[in-house]
């Protein structure tokens, strides 16, 4: 059918704050979505909550909200804007779940607003537990069974008719506790009798227990004529019982035959036939090991994070065709963009590997659980292309950055056989890494079958590397031994290590014999079409098909790689706009990058994208066959300015601030010359490399005292110690990594916390404007709350940053981007920290100030002049607008996580609230990070010793909104003795009722604790926020935070007038 | 052991032997299918041919017997970039490297696939040799090389005695006549799973004596080669047309129907083979997914008007995949509703064939 000519408006929703388990991809499939309907000649409307997106730009959407996620929200939108259409499958749950809720009420109707797309019936049939089970069941395509029991009685009854082994989960207890696998009676009514105690409503699920069958994703596509399409099948390499989302995925599956791989593709038709899906769908299976059995175990009716993937596995562009979907085109009228030839309705094949391996959170939560389960803990992910499978794994290890290069995992060379042993049953992140100890030592296959249930396929691939590592050390490095290693994606710097040579040796000797890699196309067609798609990957056992040709002069963008903690989507954002605007200016850009889940990744944002690792040989191998004219680092994160050292010695320009002065921003030596020479106080602070010279410097400098690694992002491994007993303990975590660089320990400022992030151009700068931190130093800057423009900041003050701003610029001869963090203390100014490149606030600051921060640093970057661009250099006169920007946290998803704010960044993601006024964007910051308050008036209120007085006034703000405070005895004592109404309630391991019952009850609004500083964190404390945080409590741990709480609280506004930040 | 594929343009790829050892020369061609190598290893549409596999690691779950598709494998030789030392299927019985010794294929892995493939598509099929002869002469092998022609494979894959299977199912069967011109086993199947008793005849069986037995259906299989040069079989697929019995085709059979009702077939450049072609039907509108195996194609403006029209199009290049015959129960595909392998979506046809033969009854 050709497009639906009735629409003509349509409102997209994203899916708000990046938090574990909605990432990054929907930004992703969000702007692709919206260029594709743009490109039809169709207003977008679009509302996110999260600013750092690059959906929620003005030439992305006709109309931008930046708004909480909320119906209310979405409905005053729907007003104002009057759309047509809902296009409710692109924003991930988040968006879903809005459209489904406006559309059961009635409200869409009531506006004459249709779904597009899959329909709100479909939608429903795949997530409502009840009528999946049903449709299934109609169809005849096998789900897990399971039911709900209530007595031991009727869970034998069940038992009886699925048979052993089988999963119980009791309902609503922490954690999943109380819970297990049953392979016998026995086992199953101990399990079920005490899940039965456990859970708050006596009943337990019992499954059908399908861990460790094989798990199948299908990515399926269906228009509305009922023509159906597999976009891409994927194989976990982890068997079920691993959310996907934290699994090793390979595409396409390997293990399948013909037989297997048909069968669940019929199925998956079969299914999103049943279910009437238009649009991209994703289908998961179990399949069993050893016969034809399968079960489906999910449905998302919905553009997904496999979705994302399925797309740049195969250069198929899921989002965009399911938006034309949305518009009445069948896939035989869409053309295939990469090639030209062919349609949609036209099935990828791909001539290549892809692995796909998890970014997870444990270095920056080295408290939590590591054990991976069906709850979803990554922050991100990283991809990798190659021929083979073992040199897809081993590019995509080293693409996650986690000071891992290859298979070899030192941590696991020191364990005993018995250790490892119990290594290879734990499931974890490491899991890989002792399969290849385990292999190393001899361990066979089978074995390691028999424990982890991974396939012998993958495990061989893994004992083929080991091989090779021996190989390496034992045979001399001709050249059919370092061809095989270099096929197999060993880096130059692990062979280096294992034959005992330099990288530069090994580097030599490749040349020597006409070793190098080269770059093949992602095509979608296995080359049997004609395609002209700038999509490349590189192997060692091919021929080079890209060509070298050039035609104008060509800029490489640098990447951000895997979304961290610390190193998120903003700098996507930054990457993505960099691209734009050196294409806008005539030059050729090329992007490098791993990350499946951005918008950098999409095959049409630059003029070449190169998939692959960002390390100095992979970026390197690029180099040599496209000789770019420039490099730019400064917008992709740490990650980019990393590899600042190594562009040089290929003798890539870098464009925009030079290396040395990345280098003296980072140096603490050459800066403090810096600053004296520009008479800029810093704190007092030193460098020390031993935990002695750190223990003598804290003494002198006097507790408590800031200590960190230089060269870090998101303030890893950054600490407050206020005792030589954390000075030890701190030391000994950051030097368990090999330290380049010395550790610095600063005095520990307690003042007013002010960023600013700034363009310059050798001469002049120009600040977009002056953000203000809520909570005091001492807290990560992106964990905390951040108000544009400033509120409390003096103009004396303003004018001494503005002032320090430009002399720290000028003497670090910054060409482009600058972020400065101040703390101002008794009215004076100290810099804390100085980033010469793109930061968080990049996107969220542009956006409120209609300033094109990146478009501006950009240009700056190869020669225009601020003036020249049209801005006056200076502070900029602030917004109309006030835009609060509040941290998102994904606490309760990390088991184990303290969470508990300090220098340590912890938030996943962001949310912004944008007003005229000071308490309405207050209160729709806090509105889109989740907390809507009051709800039941009941709180927790425990502070640490030096918050005691403060919390006074905090009690006597929350009792006079009416709130009941209860409080351990020593608040309580300080709460009473100063008239303020709290009620003592027991420790936890004092006798109940405790904190801990309090919680159960579930009619606590809010638990302000603020924990002890330092490594020092009483038990008690953990576990009371934990608990809040598990049974979705509010829960602060900053009294400054509370204060902002109350203060959006006490003024009672919940005004939410919608402002469409595209008119900015 | 170094192995080489001498192409007959010249091009020279060095890799590394897998199966028999045993010098060959044979047409390339190239299958896009990411599974299935065995049921294109024992497809007898490729005699004659070595087929180039797109996707690179190939062999990962082994061999399975059941899954063979002819008990001989066809192809002169097969052409791979990387085999998976170890297989890994709960049905897997052998390796393919032993599979391949055992059926004395020669083959060759390690070579850029992919680059082969770009010269494939751009100067279309060619032949090529594959040799562990180190000391090979291109001006020698070269005009050997291009002397080479697919020839006779019809008749060397067919059946030499005709033969019945059984229906599956209970009942009185219907009874389906299959002119095996290098029909794949599971045409039978996808017929006996569905109730019919299918005989198999010898490509060079009359229609007589097909006709004879009083068939309520003929298939024609899918087959090798160039149709043109099945001059006979036409002539008898004449009479068949004619007899009035429904007939479903597919692939071979499909361009023989189509010339023994005086169309024209072309070769085509490089040809269809994988497992992702889109058809669309031109009657219903709705576009298949389907498996395709053929280097020569129905010429859709020869199709006779009035009494044949097109069925259904690849939706890519646009050309015929398929032909309703008017006035007939007859129609033919290009493709391959059996699947195995490639996807099952279009297998609905064999039951659009029972419904012709329950017509007709």
């Amino acid at each position: 059918m050709p497009r639906n000519t009735d629409i003509k408006k349509v409102l997209v929703i994203g899916s708000g704050p990046i938090v574990i388990g909605q990432a990054a991809e929907f930004d992703y499939a969000g702007t692709q979505a919206c260029r594709s309907l743009k490109e039809e000649g169709i207003e977008v409307v679009l509302v996110n909550s999260n600013p750092a997106t690059i959906m929620t730009d003005k030439n992305i959407a006709d109309k931008v909200y930046i708004e909480p996620l909320t119906n209310e929200v979405v409905e005053k939108i729907i007003v104002k804007e009057h759309p047509d259409s809902i296009l409710p499958t692109l924003g991930g749950q988040a968006g879903l779940n809005i459209a489904m809720a406006l559309e059961e009420k009635g409200f869409l109707k009531e506006h004459n607003v249709k779904l597009i797309g899959t329909s709100s019936q479909t939608i429903k049939k795949a997530e409502d537990r009840q009528e999946f089970k049903d449709t299934m069941e109609k169809i005849g395509e096998p789900i897990a069974p399971s039911e709900v029991v209530t007595s031991v009685k009727e869970g034998l009854k069940f038992v009886e008719k699925i048979g052993y082994p089988v999963v119980l989960r009791p309902a609503y207890t922490l954690g999943g506790s109380g819970g297990g696998i049953a392979d016998n009676e026995e086992a199953f009514c101990e399990i079920l009798e005490n899940g039965l105690r456990l859970s708050r409503v006596g009943q337990v699920l019992v499954e059908r227990c399908i861990a460790g069958w094989k798990e199948v994703e299908y990515e399926v596509m269906r228009d509305a004529n009922g023509t159906c399409i597999t976009v891409c099948n994927m194989e976990n390499l982890d068997p079920v019982g691993v959310h996907t989302g934290d699994s090793i995925v390979v595409a396409p599956s390997q293990t399948l035959g013909d037989k297997e791989y048909q069968m669940l593709r019929t199925s998956a038709l079969n299914i999103i036939t049943e279910l009437n899906i238009t649009g991209g769908c994703n289908v998961q299976f179990a399949l069993h090991p050893e016969s034809f059995e399968y079960c489906v175990i999910e449905v998302n009716p919905r553009v997904s994070r496999s979705s994302a993937l399925a797309s740049k596995a195969t250069g198929y562009p899921i989002a965009k065709v399911t938006a034309k979907i949305a518009l009445g085109y069948d896939l035989d009228e869409i053309p295939n963009a990469i090639t030209g030839k062919t349609y949609a309705s036209f099935e990828p094949t791909i001539d290549y590997c892809v692995v796909k391996i998890p970014r997870l959170p444990f270095d920056k939560f080295i408290k939590a659980k590591r054990t991976l389960t069906t709850q979803m803990k990554a922050t991100g992910e990283v991809m990798s292309i190659c021929t083979n499978f073992e040199g897809a794994l081993m590019k995509a290890i080293r693409s996650l950055e986690q000071h891992v290069d290859s298979l070899q995992y030192p941590e696991f060379q020191v364990f005993s056989d018995e250790e490892l042993e119990e290594e290879l049953y734990r499931v974890d992140d490491r899991r890989i890494f002792a399969v290849a100890e385990a292999i190393r030592r001899g361990t066979t296959l089978e074995h390691i079958h028999e424990i982890t249930k991974i396939d012998i396929w993958f495990l061989d691939k893994i004992a083929i590397l080991v091989e090779t590592e021996k190989e390496l050390s034992e045979k001399p490095l001709d050249y059919e031994l370092l061809l095989k290693a270099k096929r197999l994606e060993f880096p130059d710097e692990v062979i280096g290590r294992i034959v005992h040579k330099s990288v530069e040796e090994i580097k030599a000797l490749r040349e020597e014999y006409g070793i190098h890699a080269a770059f093949k196309m992602v095509d979608t067609c296995a080359a049997e079409f004609e395609a002209t798609t700038p999509y490349y990957y590189s192997c060692y056992d091919s021929e080079n098909e890209v060509s070298d040709k050039k035609t104008r002069k060509r800029i490489m963008v640098l990447g951000s790689g895997p979304i961290r903690i610390g190193q998120g989507i903003e700098f996507d954002y930054c990457s993505v706009h960099s691209v734009w605007a050196f294409k806008d200016m005539g030059y050729e850009t090329i992007i490098v990058n791993n990350n499946p889940e951005t918008v950098s990744t999409d095959f049409d944002i630059a003029d070449k994208l190169y998939f692959e690792p960002l390390t100095a040989e992979d970026v390197e191998a690029i180099v040599k066959l496209e000789k770019p004219d420039g490099a730019v680092v400064q917008f992709g994160g740490q990650t980019a300015i990393k590899l600042t050292e190594a562009l040089l010695k290929m003798g890539v320009r870098i464009l925009g601030t030079s290396a040395e002065n990345v280098d003296a921003a980072e140096d603490r030596e050459l800066f403090d010359e810096i600053l004296e020479e520009c008479c800029i106080p810093r704190p007092k602070g030193t460098t020390v490399f031993t935990c002695e010279e750190a223990l003598e410097a804290a003494q002198e400098l006097g507790y408590p005292v800031l200590i960190r690694p230089s060269y870090v992002l998101g303030g890893a491994g950054m600490q407050i110690a206020i005792s030589d007993k954390d000075i030890i303990e701190f030391m000994d975590v950051i030097t368990q990594h090999k330290q380049e660089h010395p550790i610095l320990i600063d005095k520990y400022l307690m003042g007013k916390e002010v960023e600013v992030d700034a363009v310059c151009d050798g001469e002049n700068i120009l600040i977009p404007g002056i953000m203000e931190h809520v909570e005091r130093a001492g807290i990560h800057s992106g964990d905390s709350i951040s108000v544009y423009p400033a509120q409390s900041i003096s103009e004396k003050s303003q004018r001494v940053i503005v002032d320090y701003t430009r002399k720290l610029a000028k003497s670090l001869h910054v060409i482009g981007l600058i972020n400065i963090q101040f703390i101002v203390y008794q009215e004076e100014v100290y810099v804390i920290e100085v980033n010469p490149r793109s930061s968080r606030t990049v996107p969220y600051i542009s956006k409120v100030t209609g300033i094109p921060i990146v478009d501006l640093a950009s240009k700056v970057i190869v020669g225009a002049k601020i003036e020249d661009l049209g801005y006056e250099p200076g502070l900029q006169k602030p917004s109309e607008y006030i835009a609060i920007k509040m941290p998102v946290f994904s606490f309760e998803k990390l088991r184990g996580a303290e969470i508990s704010l300090g220098p340590e960044m912890k938030s996943t993601g962001e949310c912004l609230g944008v007003s005229k006024n000071f308490n309405a964007a207050l209160y729709k910051a806090f509105l889109g990070s989740g907390i809507d308050l009051p709800k039941h008036k009941k709180m927790i209120l425990t502070v640490k010793d030096s918050d005691k007085l403060d919390a006074v006034d905090i009690g006597r703000r929350f009792q006079a909104l009416g709130y009941k405070i209860y409080s351990t005895r020593s608040t309580c004592k300080v709460l009473n003795e100063n008239g303020v109404d709290a009620e003592p309630i027991n420790k936890i391991e004092q006798s109940s009722p405790t904190l801990l019952d309090l919680i159960l009850q579930h009619d606590i609004d809010l638990v302000i604790d603020t924990p002890n500083q330092g490594i020092d964190k009483s038990r008690d404390g953990f576990l009371i926020r934990r608990h809040a945080i598990e049974t979705g409590v509010t829960c602060l741990t900053s009294l400054d935070t509370a204060a902002a709480l109350l203060t959006s609280l006490e003024s009672g506004t919940k005004e939410l007038k919608v402002i469409d930040i595209a008119t900015i | 052991m170094k192995t080489y594929l001498i192409l007959e343009d010249g091009h020279v790829f060095t890799g590394e032997s897998i199966g028999a050892v045993k010098e060959v020369i044979s047409e390339i061609v190239f299958n896009t299918s990411m599974t299935g190598y065995l049921e294109v290893l024992t497809d007898p549409s490729y005699a004659g041919q070595a087929v180039v596999m797109t996707y690179p690691l190939i062999g990962n779950y082994g061999i399975c017997h059941e899954d063979m598709e002819n008990k001989k494998v066809w192809h002169s030789a097969f052409i791979v970039r990387e085999i998976s030392r170890r297989a890994s299927n709960f049905r897997s019985e052998d390796s393919i490297d032993n599979f391949l010794k055992e059926h004395d294929i020669p083959g060759i892995q390690g070579i850029d696939t992919r680059a082969l493939t770009k010269i494939l598509r751009e100067k279309g099929t060619m032949n090529g040799m594959i040799t562990t002869d180190e000391n090979y002469n291109l001006d020698e092998v070269l005009p050997k090389i291009k002397e080479y022609k697919v020839t006779g494979v019809v008749k060397a894959v067919s059946i030499k005695e005709k033969e019945v299977h059984e229906s599956e199912l209970e009942g009185t069967p219907k009874k389906v006549a299959l002119l095996d011109i290098g029909t794949k086993r599971n045409i039978i199947r996808c017929l006996t799973k569905r109730g019919c008793e299918v005989t198999v005849y010898p490509a060079d069986t009359t229609a007589e004596e097909i006709l004879s037995d009083k068939p309520d259906g003929i298939m024609l299989s899918n087959g090798p080669g160039d149709p043109k040069e099945c001059t006979e079989v036409i002539a008898e697929v004449k009479k068949l047309y004619d007899s009035n019995v429904p007939i479903f085709a597919i692939c071979l059979g499909h361009q023989i129907m189509a010339l023994a009702n005086g169309a024209d077939t072309e070769k085509m450049k490089y040809g269809h083979r994988g497992a992702n072609h889109p058809v669309k039907n031109t009657e219903t509108g709705k576009v298949y997914i389907s498996s395709q195996n053929h280097g020569y194609v129905v010429k859709e403006d020869s199709l006779p008007k009035g009494i044949a029209k097109p069925l259904f199009y690849n939706v890519n290049d646009k050309t015929c995949e398929g032909v309703r015959y008017l006035d007939k129960n007859v129609f033919t595909v290009q493709f391959h509703p059996e699947a195995c392998g490639g996807p099952q979506d279009s297998e609905f046809l064999f039951d659009e064939f029972m419904k012709m033969m329950e017509v007709d009854a």
